[in-house]
């Protein structure tokens, strides 16, 4: 091949009618070519593929194309252009010493095929950021907030969120670009200052942007100047769930992005719909749990009391666990507490765990001794029909006595016994037994009193802590002998650290969360005097030797 | 954050009372040492960062070294919590800055560091929720859900809560909540922190202050990129848990029959540390930080010592665990390596 094509290429050159048959060559071929003079660089002949992409382009004429003029003057080989609405690209070839030409393509549809893929990306990226931040939180704060930050990094210069009116009232959340968020409220009435809002939170269809009058929107939107204004509805569950107005400081609103902010708001709108509903129903779980959850405890004088509660539900933070304290319901009376469990876990049973409270308060408040308490609770569940609910309960009745003592009755109902942590580090039984509550019309109920001196605790619990499994192997429970052990360390401590340092030992058995209700109340005799060893005096903690120790 | 003027360092006779005090659960008189030092004009911040806080750390070094009680321990936390609560109620702040999250770990107890943490916070114009010791994920999660907080401080104190903080980490990243992670189980450094997704990592409360009040919240990222940690080894390590434990006691037995003879307690407290050992030894899997076993090797060593509870104890125990773990080449190689650190020095 290469040793033919000189003697073809000299041929055609001196052949006599080439010059007219070049020419049909030229103006059959699809690619664009201008001969020019390398001279002076004036053009020598156009195509007619030049001339269809070129209009103006003559031969002799000056060329038409800024961008081809200055390749020329620059002496560069490659131009691009913008003429008449289409991307032309072109590069030089010198043909001989005194001629050259110039290729031109054009590359629109690749630009634009280009510039389509990018923005395809992008609007995908984008959906896919917006789907991911707003389905994270169940916050409705968060999610007004998350909204307006994804519309003014991808849509907008302003964005701003309107909820529906409440008491004639609305609810806005604005970010403009640069500021922090803002948020507010504002009167129904002046949703009308935006044109096409009140049609949107009414759930009438968006006014497309053009029909909008930016230059009506109200400063409130955080812009100086607003050139588009974009209101969309954020759908909700069969109702708007708000408003998300768009305003851009130059330019309006084209279809496309018109499109692109109706999809991202109906994301954005589904979030907030959840979230607005998730709000209402931790609201109002809320007001029901509220006589549910742990009181807050009576501190009666000369006598400490701290509760404690996990409850093993994941989410809600109640359960068949209960304790309640019920202050002297006349001078000179005793103060009666209460610690049970109702079969079952969860919402169903702290629903009963409520109406036990409740039934125990008002027998306090007759003067109920813990016996009768047990006795009448027990007819009133066994009257109470339906289904059959057990109840096991500790109640006591609590009196200061002489020499900073304090006097306890303390009656069960098929519930573990309480323990006493005495001053000498010893840990007793309270004898105390009881047939369940709830299940036998004949209750036996063998109560017992029990004096604590100053610094003696008794400790109410559930059996949610003896039965808390784990351990070595992850199955044993941690047992009544272990509470024991532990309670025995606990010697000289205060009320809040002893029931602390169970917790902490029950976690660090069961070694991956508390699966069952627990509950603890403790009652202590406090120390009058303060233990405080002024410099150099013998500490009130017996110096016992660690466990450690004593395995060596 | 508040800034507090430079001001002579406190007294040491006054820490030294201060221990003194909450050493003996005298909450009325360590109060009142708190109570003097706010009325001469020493801000709260550095009453919290210089005398309370320090006071912990001085406390747990006490019962490293076997000279308090565990007992003693957990009274002087209390007193130290009363006295911190005292001070806190003297200033009131109004909120200025966003809402806040601060919990512990699940399974993590070391609540006064946060505590602090919390107060300073507060002070500093934070909206605070203080969830409190040992929280378990999904009540964290909840409480995002429903306060929408604009962070979540984390605190881990000891490396086996990893595995435990990582989930509650990506937890709250997922719920859209950027995480502050701080204390002593995150790695010197806090270098485990960024591993396990962690946004920010803070040495202390001071720390923690500085960075929430600039620079936050982070740049969103996408909570999913470190959302998976360890490898076959740690899943083989943690299913096995009970296994492994019953094996080496049994092992140990064979080896000291002393052991046959110990009560109750002492057996439930042999196979604790064992099981500290294979805790240990999962989390360092799961990080893959060799580092996190080998500390707590020799963490342990230093507490035995102080207790004169002789090395081989330990030794025998890590042997126990290895000789099960033969088939594992990074379990052994940790093991090998936290033997290593028993060998005499010298």
């Amino acid at each position: 091949m290469s040793g033919q094509s000189p003697t073809l290429t000299g041929d055609v050159r001196v052949d006599g009618p080439a010059p007219a048959l070049l020419r049909a060559a030229l103006d059959a071929a699809d690619e664009a070519v201008l001969l020019c003079a390398a001279a002076d660089d004036t053009i020598l002949l156009v195509n007619k593929a030049a001339a269809r992409l070129v209009p103006g382009l003559t031969p002799g004429a000056p060329c038409p194309l800024p961008g081809l003029n200055d390749a020329t003057a620059a002496g560069t080989d490659t131009f691009t252009d913008d003429y008449a609405g289409r991307r032309l690209a072109g590069r030089r070839r010198a043909l001989d010493a005194g001629h050259y030409a110039w290729y031109l393509r054009d590359r629109t549809e690749e630009v634009n095929r280009a510039a389509a893929l990018a923005a395809e990306r992008a609007r995908a990226s984008f959906l896919a950021e917006a789907g991911r931040r707003l389905s994270a939180s169940l916050h409705l704060g968060r999610c007004l907030r998350t909204t307006v930050e994804l519309a003014v990094a991808h849509l907008a210069d302003a964005a701003v969120v309107v909820l529906p009116p409440e008491n004639r009232r609305s609810s806005w959340i604005r970010l403009s670009g640069g500021s922090p968020a803002a948020e507010g409220s504002l009167p129904q009435s002046r949703l009308a200052e935006v044109p096409g809002l009140v049609e949107v939170l009414s759930g009438f269809p968006p006014i497309p942007s053009r029909w909008l009058d930016a230059a009506q929107a109200p400063a409130w939107l955080g812009l100086d100047r607003i050139g588009g204004l974009l209101v969309t509805p954020l759908p909700g569950n069969a109702a708007p769930a708000g408003a998300l107005i768009l305003a851009r400081r130059d330019g309006g609103f084209r279809p496309d992005d018109e499109m692109l902010a109706r999809i991202f708001a109906a994301r954005a709108g589904a979030a907030i719909a959840a979230a607005a509903l998730y709000r209402e129903q931790v609201d109002t779980t809320a007001i029901l749990q509220a006589d549910l959850l742990p009181p807050e405890l009576v501190q009666p004088d000369g006598v400490e009391l701290v509760g404690s509660y996990q409850a093993a539900h994941d989410a809600l933070r109640i359960g068949g666990d209960f304790y309640d304290v019920f202050a002297p319901s006349h001078p000179g009376g005793d103060t009666v507490l209460a610690l049970g469990d109702v079969c079952g876990t969860g919402p169903e049973a702290a629903v009963l765990t409520g109406k036990v409270r409740q039934t125990l308060r008002a027998l306090h408040l007759v003067d109920a001794r813990p016996t009768e308490m047990l006795q009448v609770l027990n007819q009133a569940l066994l009257d109470s029909g339906g289904r059959r609910r057990f109840v096991t309960l500790v109640v006591g009745a609590l009196r200061r006595a002489e020499h900073g003592r304090v006097h306890l009755t303390l009656a069960t109902g098929g519930h573990p016994p309480p323990l006493i942590l005495r001053g000498d580090g010893t840990v007793e039984e309270v004898p105390v037994s009881g047939t369940l509550i709830g299940a036998v019309p004949d209750t036996v109920v063998r109560p017992a009193e029990v004096e604590l001196a100053p610094g003696e605790l008794c400790l109410l619990f559930s059996d949610g802590l003896t039965e808390a499994r784990g351990g070595p192997t992850g199955t044993e429970q941690y047992g009544e002998e272990r509470l024991r052990s532990a309670l025995a360390t606990c010697r000289g401590l205060p009320t809040t650290a002893t029931v602390e340092r169970i917790r902490q030992l029950v976690s660090d058995w069961v070694h991956g969360g508390v699966r069952d209700d627990i509950a603890m109340l403790a009652v202590r005799s406090p120390v009058r005097t303060a233990l405080s060893l002024r410099d150099g005096g013998q500490s009130s903690f017996a110096l016992n030797s660690r466990r450690v120790r004593q395995r060596s | 954050m508040t800034v507090v003027a430079p001001t002579p360092p406190l007294d040491p006779a006054v820490a030294d009372r201060f221990l003194r005090l909450v050493g003996d659960g005298d909450e009325y008189a360590a109060v009142e040492v708190i109570n003097a030092l706010a009325d001469s004009g020493v801000p709260p911040q550095r009453i919290m960062l210089e005398l309370i806080g320090p006071t912990q750390s001085r406390v747990g070094e006490l019962w490293a070294a076997n000279e308090w009680t565990v007992a003693r321990e957990h009274a002087a936390t209390a007193t130290s919590e009363r006295a911190l609560a005292a001070l806190a109620g003297r200033f009131v702040v109004r909120p200025s800055r966003g809402r806040i999250t601060v919990a512990c770990v699940d399974g993590e107890w070391h609540a006064l560091p946060v505590r602090i943490l919390a107060e300073m916070l507060r002070l500093d114009g934070w909206r605070v929720d203080f969830l409190g010791p040992s929280v378990p994920g999904p009540h964290l999660v909840t409480h995002l859900h429903q306060t929408g907080p604009d962070a979540v401080a984390l605190s881990c104190m000891i490396a086996t809560r990893l595995p435990r903080a990582h989930a509650a980490i990506t937890a709250c990243r997922s719920a859209g909540v950027p995480v502050i992670a701080g204390g002593r189980g995150f790695g010197p450094g806090g270098r485990y922190a960024q591993l396990l997704g962690a946004d920010a990592w803070a040495a202390g409360a001071e720390e923690a202050v500085r960075r929430l009040a600039s620079a936050w919240p982070p740049p969103a990222r996408d909570p999913q990129v470190h959302a998976y940690l360890g490898n076959d080894e740690y899943t083989h390590v943690v299913r096995h848990r009970p296994d492994l434990i019953a094996a080496a006691m049994r092992a140990l037995a064979e080896r000291y029959p002393a052991l046959t003879r110990y009560d109750d307690r002492q057996m439930d407290s042999t196979s604790e540390d064992m099981g500290h050992i294979v805790d240990f030894l999962a989390s360092a899997l799961y990080v893959d930080e060799p580092r996190i076993f080998t500390d707590f090797i020799e963490w342990t060593a230093s507490v035995l010592q102080a207790r004169n509870v002789p090395a081989p104890a330990l030794r025998a125990g890590l042997e126990m665990v290895r000789a099960q773990l033969r088939d594992y080449p990074r379990a052994a190689d940790l093991l090998r390596a936290g033997l290593a650190r028993l060998e005499p020095a010298g």
